[in-house]
């Protein structure tokens, strides 16, 4: 059993979990944050997306162990109360989702996206979103979403 | 009903209400329910195609954290049903083997269920897994359709076929005169390759039995709750409908994957009560690929006779189907009830025969995924009349304008039983090239060429049945359920309302478009309507969301359910303004007496209902909650046109879809936007078939494309920006006016862009190219024409 501490979306939690627990399942079973999701187990689809000290991580990928002592955002964490981040505001408005399961993972990666690039073509935006699959959008509303959001997040 | 009275009524983009909880982290799929007690499966698949098993499970029973293991030998229940009763032309009936939850003795594809593990934790589960002992007697797999066709070895020993039927429509003698006759006939041999739906939530399971009540609770990823209900509960666990709620919550993606009963269902369920705790099983990807029915898989071969004009006289077509090992709820409707009715699509076809085997191999059992059939129709004719323009000599849409069914024709009864109630082929057409820039093709063709790139377009133009479907037609076709809708409107005292429904949502918006319908009709807020779906223990009765049926069956239910609340709350305003019944009018939310200034307000009647003081009991019963089962008289028709632009790069291979104009005719649109997003969603599934999707099996009957690094899924960079539009004809049979819009993005696109593959690559003389056009099949294609060219 090992430790994990961590700052999950501003609180700072700490848990014993098996030494060999990924940090999707740190987040998942046993922080009960339900909003991450997991479609995959080859690293793929991007569902299980989260910021680790500000970069968009596979948290599939990463033993919680290895996020100890980082500051951890998830899904739950962006909003403002009630207010949506920009980013879900344009998913919203644009249609950006349907059944709703690779949503958190494409919004967290969005947001780093944007983040690193203010301003993205639709070329920038469709080979940014590589590493998360939705299998509902065809990607057309997504992609409009992340423009949309890019200029309400000061683009 | 009219369109656009109301801000949030029909037609218009209203924004979704489901929306926030899912972008805020707040949905609730069935692995985020957690139960007290809980234990975890984990199922032990066989890693054979085809073997006799003998299992040992003692060592592994002792494992740490193990509460219990079970085998087929433990496992003494019904066997798992198919829905669909489909027999032989000759009136063998259909070939239909045991298909018992776990194996029994003997295993039929890699996945098959040999035992489930069930301990404190997932963990512990796959541990023990591993120490249990499984001596595979190997046998001869049969995966290929031809080697099965012939039966070397049978799938089932117990049965004496690996043809689970061959079945036929139409005449074949007509049909050969004409060929041997007509001017013209364009031959193809057309393979619809094997997909792997994969919804992006992998399909999970909670049992969960109750002493107290000896009832059962099952969560379960399923696009219609109700018929896991009554195939689980009656035919497998024999549990009573008032003994067994079966949830679906919210659901991520189905695409037809999540309508079957799945062992896995059972397993719990049954395991639940043996140990007496919630036990709950969640797919991995990797054990979805090898679990989750695939879809499409056809071999087809066929023929359209054409006279010197270029008219269609007559179309065979022979198919084989994979059914994979068992069949699956709906599997053997698909290959010839959703597609060989298909056959006559928007032409006039006037003669057409189509056989159909459906082979038993051992793979995954095949069912519906998304269009079911349907693509498979449109493909092969869209494929073959493409072929036939250019052995013609004739373009692409005057071969298409001259044999279509002229917007006067309807109804339009086709040679192969179904009756088309309404379209305008030719308008879809026409808009669709418009915004193809269909004019500006050549100029773009040499652009192109200048770079050393081929460039292509392609036309697709399709008509589907969907809303399925009229119980008492499906019922003579061998279906063995009924196909209605049902639901409940619920007037609360206040005057909100919450709809029951028996459609499920699982990305169609369902929770906004019906508070559109009711809206529309019953004239209040949208934030004063709740959709409610999913639940047994709720929702009166349903048959679910498959077959593009949610807004045609569903919806409509809802229309006719919000009638009778409108029925019985006239009569009771008439009582309380002193009015006669007729004389009293219901608009925009009031009900009024004709030619008084008098009127009452929905809520206002809601209230009375309710607090019945001054209420016309003699009459009538207190309350206003009203509920309706709709049964359609037919299928409805979307249809439309696809165009689709692609530029090839000769030295690399790939396609680029560089343009991709759909124009649908879905009938009366409630939203807009969740219209378009359906058929985005349609576009790139079938954009993903025709050029990267693949299921690969092995001459073993291992799957080799078992996980996203083999499977290649429709990313963001591979998909294009698409240019959509409507251009509708209303459906004639349903007040509403509306066809369905989930499958059409599906059914339409994948001719389309293969024949624009084709169209790129003519110029060296390329007649076809399989789906999918992957970067090497297509580079192959490019470099074996130039090879001939040189020769």
């Amino acid at each position: 059993m090992t430790t994990v501490s961590l700052n999950l979306n501003g609180k700072v939690v700490s848990a014993d979990v098996p030494d060999n627990t990924l940090l999707v399942s740190f987040i998942r079973e046993t922080m009960s944050l339900t909003g991450t999701h997991v479609g995959c187990d080859t690293s793929q689809c991007g569902a299980c997306v989260v910021h680790v000290n500000g970069e968009s991580v596979k948290s599939c990928t990463m033993l919680a162990a290895m996020a100890d002592g980082a500051d951890v955002t998830t899904i739950e964490g962006i909003a403002d109360g009630d207010t949506m981040h920009p980013m879900q505001q344009a998913f919203h408005e644009n249609h950006g989702l349907q059944c709703g399961y690779c949503t958190p993972g494409m919004v967290m990666s969005a947001i780093e996206l944007v983040n690193k690039n203010s301003n993205p073509s639709e070329q920038e935006v469709r080979e940014g979103l590589e590493g998360n699959i939705c299998r509902c959008t065809g990607y057309h509303n997504i992609v409009k979403s992340v423009q949309a959001a890019a200029q309400n997040m000061g683009g | 009903m009219p369109d656009g009275q109301n801000a949030n009524g029909i037609g218009s983009s209203v924004k979704r209400k489901e929306d926030f909880r899912f972008l805020t982290g707040q949905g609730r799929y069935t692995d985020d329910i957690n139960r007290s007690g809980q234990t975890y499966a984990y199922m032990l698949r066989s890693n054979q195609a085809h073997a006799k098993i003998s299992v040992d499970t003692t060592a592994a029973k002792s494992a740490d954290g193990v509460v219990a293991i079970f085998t087929g030998d433990d496992m003494d229940v019904g066997s798992i049903p198919c829905g669909w009763q489909v027999d032989s032309t000759d009136g063998t009936p259909m070939r239909e083997p045991a298909h018992p939850p776990l194996a029994k003795g003997v295993v039929r594809y890699v996945g098959d269920q040999i035992a489930v593990v069930i301990a404190e934790s997932l963990q512990q589960a796959q541990d023990a897994a591993e120490m249990i002992n499984v001596t595979y007697d190997s046998l001869p797999a049969m995966v290929d359709m031809r080697s099965a066709l012939k039966g070397d070895t049978l799938v089932h020993s117990d049965l004496d076929s690996n043809v689970v039927y061959d079945w036929d429509i139409g005449d074949p003698d007509e049909i050969d005169a004409i060929l041997a006759s007509a001017h013209h006939v364009t031959e193809m041999d057309i393979r619809n390759n094997r997909l792997v739906p994969n919804p992006m939530e992998t399909r999970a399971a909670i049992g969960d039995y109750d002493r107290a009540h000896d009832s059962y609770t099952l969560y379960t990823t399923s696009q219609n709750p109700h018929v896991i209900r009554l195939l689980m509960g009656a035919f497998v666990l024999s549990i009573p409908e008032h003994k067994l709620r079966v949830v679906a919550p919210d659901v991520g993606g189905g695409f037809g994957s999540k309508i079957y009963h799945y062992a896995e269902e059972a397993i719990v369920t049954w395991a639940s009560q043996q140990v007496r705790r919630p036990v709950k099983w969640t797919s991995g990807r990797s054990e979805a690929f090898l679990s989750d029915a695939h879809g499409r898989d056809h071999i087809t071969k066929a023929k359209l006779a054409m006279d010197a004009d270029g008219n269609f006289l007559a179309l065979k077509v022979e198919t084989l189907a994979n059914m994979g090992a068992y069949l699956s709820t709906f599997a053997t409707a698909v290959p010839t009830y959703l597609y060989a009715t298909l056959l006559a699509g928007v032409y006039t076809t006037p003669a057409i025969h189509c056989n159909v085997k459906a082979i038993f191999t051992n793979t995954v059992p095949v069912d519906a995924y998304r269009g079911a059939g349907r693509p498979e129709a449109t493909y092969l004719l869209e494929r073959l009349v493409d072929r036939a323009a250019r052995e013609m000599g004739m373009s692409q849409t005057d071969i298409r304008r001259k044999n279509f069914i002229q917007p006067d024709a309807f109804p339009y009864q086709t040679p192969v039983a179904l009756q088309y109630d309404s379209g305008d082929y030719g308008a879809t057409l026409d808009s669709a090239m418009k915004m193809a820039d269909v004019d500006g093709i050549e100029a773009r063709r040499a652009e192109s060429a200048k770079k050393g790139k081929y460039r292509g377009i392609g036309y697709s133009t399709y008509v589907e049945a969907c809303g399925i479907a009229p119980s008492a037609v499906v019922g003579s076709l061998g279906a063995r359920a009924g196909l209605f809708e049902c639901a409940e409107v619920r007037v609360h005292p206040t005057g909100s309302v919450t709809i029951f429904t028996g459609s499920h949502s699982h990305g169609q918006g369902h929770e906004t478009t019906f508070a559109q319908l009711v809206v529309e009709r019953l004239g209040i807020d949208i934030d004063q309507i709740e959709i409610s779906h999913g639940d047994t223990g709720n929702i009166p009765f349903g048959m679910g969301t498959y077959g593009s049926r949610s807004l045609a069956v569903g919806g409509e239910a809802i229309v006719r359910a919000m009638d009778k609340v409108i029925d019985k709350a006239k009569k009771i305003a008439a009582h309380i303004m002193e009015a006669s019944e007729a004389d009293v009018t219901f608009e925009n939310g009031s009900f009024t007496v004709a030619g008084t200034d008098k009127s009452m307000a929905f809520g206002e009647v809601a209230l009375a209902a309710y607090v019945p003081h001054n209420f016309p009991h003699e009459e009538l019963e207190p309350g206003l909650d009203e509920k309706a089962f709709y049964d359609p008289t037919n299928f409805t028709y979307p249809g439309g046109t696809h165009i689709c632009e692609v530029e090839i790069d000769p030295t690399t291979g790939v396609v680029e879809v560089v343009n991709f104009a759909a124009v649908d005719d879905v009938g009366r649109v409630i939203n807009p936007m969740i219209v378009e997003g359906q058929i985005h969603g349609g576009l790139a599934q079938g954009i993903g078939q025709a050029l990267l999707e693949n299921c690969v099996y092995d001459e073993n009957g291992q799957l080799v494309s078992g996980s996203y690094m083999d499977y290649t899924m429709p990313r963001a960079d591979n998909m294009p920006n698409f240019k959509v539009g409507q251009q509708s004809t209303l459906c004639t049979h349903n007040t509403l006016g509306v066809k369905g819009c989930g499958e059409v993005g599906a059914i339409g696109s994948p001719p389309a862009v293969i024949n624009a593959v084709v169209d790129a690559l003519a110029e060296l003389g390329v007649t076809d190219i399989e789906m999918p056009a992957t970067p090497e099949k297509v580079w192959r294609a490019i470099n074996d024409a130039r090879a001939q060219a040189a020769e």
